[in-house]
């Protein structure tokens, strides 16, 4: 029994008068496993975050189904949390009444109360309760988002590069805070990045999603013990493997948009026969 | 006094109310939003002589005069609150349950705030203007007062009623719109200092 499913979703940007319409990615079909960890991985533009926000509810697929614990997908709803890459929270409220603001929905007013400030202490924010969000860094924002989106006990945490924006000190701490949290939650996370060790660090397994078409290329398990260690040889292996498969959907990228004759490998102008033109005058 | 207060009350609400509208609906925008515009440009003085014979010089005349005044700068500036609200905001609130009205009043309206305060002291300063203005034509008032003093060439006292005039702007600005400014734009995290 899986707890996420995608079921052969497609999304086609509509053409304008100008424009062909833009097939992103179609015929994608995912699974995940209650409790699991699943990252999404890929170059820009191969879609990763459009699925996601279908999956959020957030963006309509042009075909195909969502299906969150046997019930498809229409609009967003409390039952998925999602974190943005910016923290998205609400500047007039604070940090405990961001919180408080997503259970009220839902739940009174003392237990939306008590639920935000069990799960403020989860993410180490007591002290900060009382602090408005441009009082705080950009990591402890998004700890905050992080919170109010678990706090609504959702069936499923969605990330969007979440730590993108972030500098790499409060990354490799936020990335020991969601194990942390993914351990004591036993939440099923869908989580996008297009970093490759973010990815392996944390995920039970990688999808890898590629462009032209769009869609899943390869499925990546990784089963090395946690914590994992960045060090290690099996890491740097799996790390090597899913480069391998990368580059080359990175190059096809870097071709959309630069033009036929850029090579991953030898960019053209360094070597070309030119480079030492009048060297020996 | 009683005036420009009952005015600037009525026009932060008319002009509070369509400036929410012609934020979120976008029919709203294209129709009456020209037309704001365009009402926006008429001096709002202009409008006394009509209002002196709709109202039959009643005292409503001159309040009449002030909420057309205040009420234009105010409905701008909201609906400019209303179109800047950041999207993933909603996109946030809307992963939360909430939806339609709810999204307007909790997360959109509060998120306009910096913007209606600014409406709100525009409002106030074209207002105090059209009352002015209004009074001097009218009656009653310091207005009056100012007119019936030239008439007897008492510069003095003419004088002196500018000043008293410049006064109440200046302690309006001060005790009341540069203190509530302050709170507001440290809670939003808007100031930079």
């Amino acid at each position: 029994m899986s707890h996420v499913k995608i079921n052969h979703v497609e999304k086609t940007f509509p053409g304008s008068k100008n424009t062909e319409p833009f097939t992103v990615f179609k015929d994608i079909d995912l699974q995940v496993a209650p409790g699991e960890f699943v990252s999404l991985l890929g170059p820009s533009g191969c879609g990763k975050s459009t699925l996601l926000n279908i999956v959020a509810g957030l963006d309509k697929a042009t075909a195909g189904t969502v299906q969150v614990k046997e019930k498809t997908i229409q609009s967003p709803g409390p039952d998925r949390g999602v974190v943005f890459q910016e923290a998205a929270l609400m500047p007039w409220m604070s940090v405990r009444e961001n919180v408080e603001f997503a259970l009220r929905k839902q739940h009174g007013k003392a237990e939306s109360r008590e639920k935000a400030e069990y799960y403020l202490k989860l993410v180490h924010l007591s002290k900060f309760m009382k602090s408005y969000p441009h009082e705080l860094s950009g990591g402890m924002k998004q700890r905050v988002s992080i919170a109010r989106a678990l706090s609504m006990d959702p069936e499923v945490l969605l990330m969007d590069e979440p730590f993108g924006a972030l500098d790499e000190q409060t990354r490799t701490m936020l990335h020991k805070e969601v194990q942390y949290i993914w351990e004591e939650t036993n939440k099923t996370i869908l989580f996008v990045t297009h970093n490759i060790r973010e990815s392996i660090l944390l995920s039970d397994r990688i999808v890898l999603m590629g462009t032209r078409p769009g869609g899943i290329r390869t499925i990546f398990d990784v089963d090395l013990p946690r914590p994992r260690d960045p060090a290690s040889q099996g890491f740097a292996d799996l790390e090597k493997d899913i480069m391998n498969v990368l580059e080359k959907e990175i190059e096809k990228v870097m071709r959309e948009e630069m033009g036929d004759d850029f090579r991953n490998k030898k960019a053209g102008l360094l070597y070309s026969s030119n480079r030492n033109m009048g060297d020996h005058i | 006094m009683q005036r420009i207060l009952v005015g600037f009350i009525i026009a932060l609400l008319i002009g509070g109310f369509l400036g929410v509208l012609l934020g979120i609906s976008k029919l709203a925008d294209e129709t009456l939003g020209s037309l704001v515009i365009a009402l926006q440009s008429v001096p709002s003085i202009v409008w006394l002589p009509i209002a002196l014979i709709l109202f039959q010089g009643s005292p409503l005349a001159i309040l009449f005069v002030v909420v057309l005044g205040a009420t234009w700068p105010m409905t701008m500036n909201m609906r400019m609150g209303m179109k800047n609200v950041q999207p993933i905001l909603l996109r946030a609130a809307k992963t939360m349950g909430y939806s339609g009205g709810e999204l307007v009043w909790k997360v959109m309206i509060p998120a306009a705030i910096p913007n209606l305060l600014t409406g709100a002291r525009l409002a106030w300063a074209f207002g105090w203007r059209a009352l002015m203005a209004a009074e001097l034509i009218g009656r009653g008032g310091l207005g009056r007062t100012l007119m019936d003093a030239r008439d007897f060439f008492n510069m003095d006292l003419v004088v002196a009623i500018m000043v008293i005039i410049a006064a109440i702007g200046l302690i309006f600005e001060y005790f009341i719109f540069s203190k509530i400014e302050r709170r507001v734009l440290s809670r939003w995290g808007l100031n930079t200092n």
